[in-house]
C-alpha cells in the first residue's frame, strides 16, 4: 500500500538555457527518508527549491500532499526547509528566528514560545547560543540553528539540504541519529539532499540519484541494495568513492 | 635580475613555427614571460601552425603553466595550430593538469551592439523596471488592505526602531540643511529687493517657497539618501543571503513583514519632519531679514504668519507623504530584486537612490502643476 506525500510527474528545470533535468518523476512515502543524491552542481539545490514552492519549474507538475506546494492552509506553511546555508534572518538572535514562525502562526503567549525555542535549540544542541545572532555563529551552528527553525512550527515533512556538511564527525552522527529518531517515533517524513555516504548509508531508506550530462534520475531504490548490486558505472562510483571509468 | 627563462621563436617551414621555451618559468617571471609570449605568437597567422617546444623546460609552475595553456587556447581560437611538443615527463603532467592538451571550443561571437540598439535595450530595459515598480506598488496596496482587515497580521515589532532610525536620527540633519537652504535663499534675495525697499518681502518670499517647495523637497532628499539607501541595502542582502526565500517558506511575505512597516515608519516621520524642517527654513530666513535688512524679529514672524496659508503647510505635507511612499517603494522594490552577490546589492542601491530622486523631481513638478490647476 503506497500512501505518498509528495509525488512529482514529468519534472524538467534548469537555468536559462541550460537544462538541468528532464522529464523527471517520483514520489516520497509518507514516513520514509528520502535522499536526493547527486554530483555537485547537478541542481539538486535547485530541484528543493521547486519542492518547496519557492519557484515554478520549467514543466510537470509537484504536489505535496495533493497539493502545489504554494498553496494551502491560508498560507501556514505545511512543511519546514532547511537551506544549505541556514538562512537565518540576521537582525534577529538565533531564538528569535526559531520563534518567528511559532508568534506568526500560533496564538501561544510569549513565555510557551520561548519554551517551546529553548526546547528545539536543545535538540540540536544549541542552547547556549539563543541570544546570540547569526553572524556570531559558525556555519554548522547556523546550519543546526536552520534545523530548529524549520522544526519550530511541528510539521510532520521537513526538507533539509546539506544538513552534514560542515558539521564535525560527532555532531554529524549525532544529528543522523535526531532524524532517525524523529523518523521513528514521530512519523516525521524527511527529504534529504546529500553527498555525505555515511549519512545516505544510515539513514537513506529510499534515494534517487540526479545525473546533469543526462538530464535524468540514473538511480532510485534503497541506497545500499543500489551500493551492492547497481552496474551504472556512474552510480557505482559514487557510492564507492571511485573515479568513473572514462570511455574513449 | 634577468629572467631565467628563455624564449625563441623558430621558423621550422613556411607555415610551420615554434616557441622553444626553455630555463625556469615561474610567478615570478610570469611579467616578462606574457610580454614576450604576446610579442611572438603574433607572426602565426590563421591556417599555420606555432608549437611549444618544452623540451628545455627545467621547471614550470602552476601560474606560468596558465599562461601558456590560454595562449594556446586563444591560438586555436584564432584558427592557429598549437600544441605543446617534446614535454618531459613532469612537465607534460602539469600540461596536463592545466588542461594544455584539451580540444579547444569555438567560441562564438558576439556581434557588438550598435548606438541605435544600445539604446533601444536601454528604453525597454527602463520600461520594463517601471512595470515593475508599479506591479509591486499593486501588491502592496493588496497587502497593506490585507492588514486593514486583520491588524494583528501586521509587523509592528519594526515599526518603532524604524521610525526611531529614519525620523528621530535624521532630524539632525534635516533642520541643518533646511536652516541653509533658507538662509542662502534669503541672502540672494536681500540684494534685490532691498534695492526696491521691499525688505519686508523677504518674509513671504521665504514662507511661501519653504513651506510649499524646499521644505518637503529637501527632506525628501535627505531621507532618500539615508533610509531609501538603507532599505535597499538592508532588504538585498537579505535577499542574496536567502532570508527572503526562508521567510516564504515559513508562509511570511516580505510584503507585509519588511516592506509595510518601513513605508508605514516613512509616511508616519516624513510630514513630522517636513513640520520642523519649515520652521528651520523660516528661521534661516529671518537671521539674514534681521541682520542685513533691519527687520525685527516680531515684524518677520508677523508677516510670515500673514502670509503663508494652512494651504501652504498642508500642501506641502501632502506632498511629504507622496514622497516617504514613492522612497520606500522604489527602495524595497529595488532591494528585493537583487541577485547574485554583494556587488548586485551595492548596484541596487546606487540605483534605488538615482530612480528615487528622478522620481521626487517628477512627483514635485506634476504636484505643483496640479495644485496650480486647484486654483490655489
Ligand atoms: N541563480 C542561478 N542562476 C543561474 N544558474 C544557477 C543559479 N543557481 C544555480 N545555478 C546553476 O544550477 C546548477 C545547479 O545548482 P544547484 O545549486 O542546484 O546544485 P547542487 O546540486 O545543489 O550542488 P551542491 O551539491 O554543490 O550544493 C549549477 O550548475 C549552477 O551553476
Ligand atoms: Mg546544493
Amino acid at each position: 500500500m503506497s500512501d505518498p506525500v509528495i509525488q512529482v510527474a514529468e519534472l524538467s528545470f534548469g537555468w536559462d538555457g541550460a537544462t538541468l533535468l528532464q522529464g523527471a518523476s517520483f514520489e516520497v512515502e509518507r514516513g520514509s527518508i528520502f535522499v536526493i543524491l547527486g554530483a555537485s552542481g547537478c541542481g539538486k539545490s535547485t530541484m528543493l527549491r521547486y519542492l518547496v514552492g519557492l519557484d515554478e519549474p520549467g514543466g510537470g507538475r509537484i504536489l505535496v500532499d495533493g497539493l502545489p506546494p504554494g498553496q494551502g492552509d491560508s498560507g501556514r506553511p505545511r512543511f519546514g526547509v532547511m537551506f544549505q546555508t541556514g538562512a537565518l534572518i540576521g537582525s534577529l538572535t538565533v531564538g528569535e528566528n526559531v520563534a518567528l514562525p511559532l508568534q506568526e502562526w500560533t496564538d501561544l503567549p510569549p513565555d510557551a514560545v520561548g519554551g517551546i525555542v529553548s526546547a528545539k535549540l536543545r535538540l540540536v544542541g544549541l542552547q547556549k547560543a539563543e541570544d546570540q545572532l547569526p553572524s556570531e555563529l559558525s556555519g554548522g551552528m547556523r546550519k543546526r540553528a536552520g534545523i530548529a527553525r524549520a522544526m519550530a512550527l511541528e510539521p510532520d515533512l521537513i526538507f533539509l539540504d546539506e544538513p552534514s556538511s560542515g558539521l564535525d564527525p560527532v555532531t554529524g552522527v549525532e544529528f543522523d541519529e535526531l532524524i532517525l529518531a524523529l523518523n521513528g517515533q514521530l512519523g516525521l517524513t524527511f527529504v534529504v539532499v546529500t553527498h555525505d555516504l555515511e549519512s545516505i548509508f544510515k539513514i537513506g531508506q529510499r534515494c534517487i540519484m540526479l545525473d546533469r550530462e543526462s538530464q535524468s534520475i540514473i538511480a532510485r531504490g534503497d541506497p545500499r541494495v543500489l551500493r551492492d548490486t547497481s552496474t551504472d558505472p556512474r552510480v557505482h562510483s559514487f557510492f564507492n568513492r571511485t573515479r568513473p571509468e572514462v570511455a574513449t | 635580475m634577468p629572467p631565467a627563462f628563455t624564449i625563441a621563436h623558430v621558423q621550422t617551414s613556411a607555415d610551420q613555427g615554434e616557441l622553444r621555451i626553455g630555463g625556469r618559468l615561474t610567478l615570478a617571471d610570469a611579467g616578462p614571460l606574457w610580454t614576450e609570449l604576446r610579442r611572438l605568437e603574433t607572426s602565426a597567422a590563421k591556417g599555420q601552425a606555432l608549437d611549444f617546444e618544452m623540451s628545455a623546460v627545467e621547471r614550470i609552475d602552476g601560474a606560468a603553466m596558465a599562461l601558456l595553456a590560454s595562449l594556446r587556447a586563444e591560438l586555436h581560437r584564432r584558427g592557429v595550430k598549437s600544441e605543446f611538443v617534446a614535454a618531459g615527463e613532469r612537465v607534460q603532467r602539469i600540461i596536463h593538469l592545466y588542461g594544455g592538451d584539451n580540444v579547444v571550443a569555438r567560441l562564438r561571437r558576439r556581434r557588438p551592439l550598435r548606438t541605435l540598439d544600445q539604446l533601444g535595450r536601454a528604453t525597454v530595459a527602463a520600461l520594463h523596471e517601471l512595470k515593475l515598480v508599479l506591479a509591486f506598488f499593486g501588491q502592496m496596496v493588496v497587502s497593506g488592505a490585507g492588514i486593514a482587515r486583520s491588524p494583528r497580521s501586521a509587523n509592528w515589532r519594526e515599526l518603532p526602531s524604524t521610525m526611531e532610525r529614519s525620523g528621530a536620527d535624521a532630524l539632525p540633519i534635516v533642520v541643518v540643511i533646511n536652516f541653509l537652504v533658507g538662509l542662502a535663499m534669503a541672502f540672494q534675495a536681500a540684494e534685490q529687493l532691498a534695492r526696491f525697499g521691499a525688505n519686508i518681502l523677504v518674509a513671504d518670499l521665504i514662507g511661501i517657497s519653504v513651506t510649499r517647495e524646499l521644505g518637503p523637497l529637501m527632506t525628501a532628499i535627505v531621507i532618500c539618501g539615508r533610509s531609501g539607501a538603507a532599505f535597499a541595502a538592508e532588504l538585498g542582502s537579505m535577499e542574496v543571503n536567502g532570508e527572503i526565500d526562508a521567510l516564504h517558506t515559513m508562509g511570511i511575505g516580505p510584503m507585509r513583514y519588511l516592506v509595510l512597516p518601513r513605508t508605514l515608519a516613512l509616511i508616519l516621520v516624513m510630514p513630522m519632519l517636513t513640520v520642523l524642517a519649515d520652521l528651520a527654513g523660516v528661521l534661516g530666513g529671518m537671521i539674514v531679514g534681521v541682520w542685513s535688512l533691519d527687520l525685527t524679529v516680531l515684524g518677520y514672524l508677523h508677516q510670515t504668519a500673514r502670509v503663508v496659508t494652512i494651504w501652504d503647510v498642508s500642501s506641502g505635507l501632502v506632498k511629504s507623504v507622496v514622497f516617504a511612499l514613492a522612497i520606500s517603494l522604489i527602495a524595497c522594490q529595488q532591494g528585493l530584486s537583487a541577485s547574485g552577490g554583494a556587488e548586485d546589492v551595492g548596484r541596487r542601491t546606487t540605483s534605488a537612490v538615482v530612480v528615487t530622486l528622478f522620481a521626487l523631481i517628477l512627483i514635485d513638478a506634476v504636484a505643483t502643476v496640479l495644485f496650480r490647476l486647484a486654483g490655489q
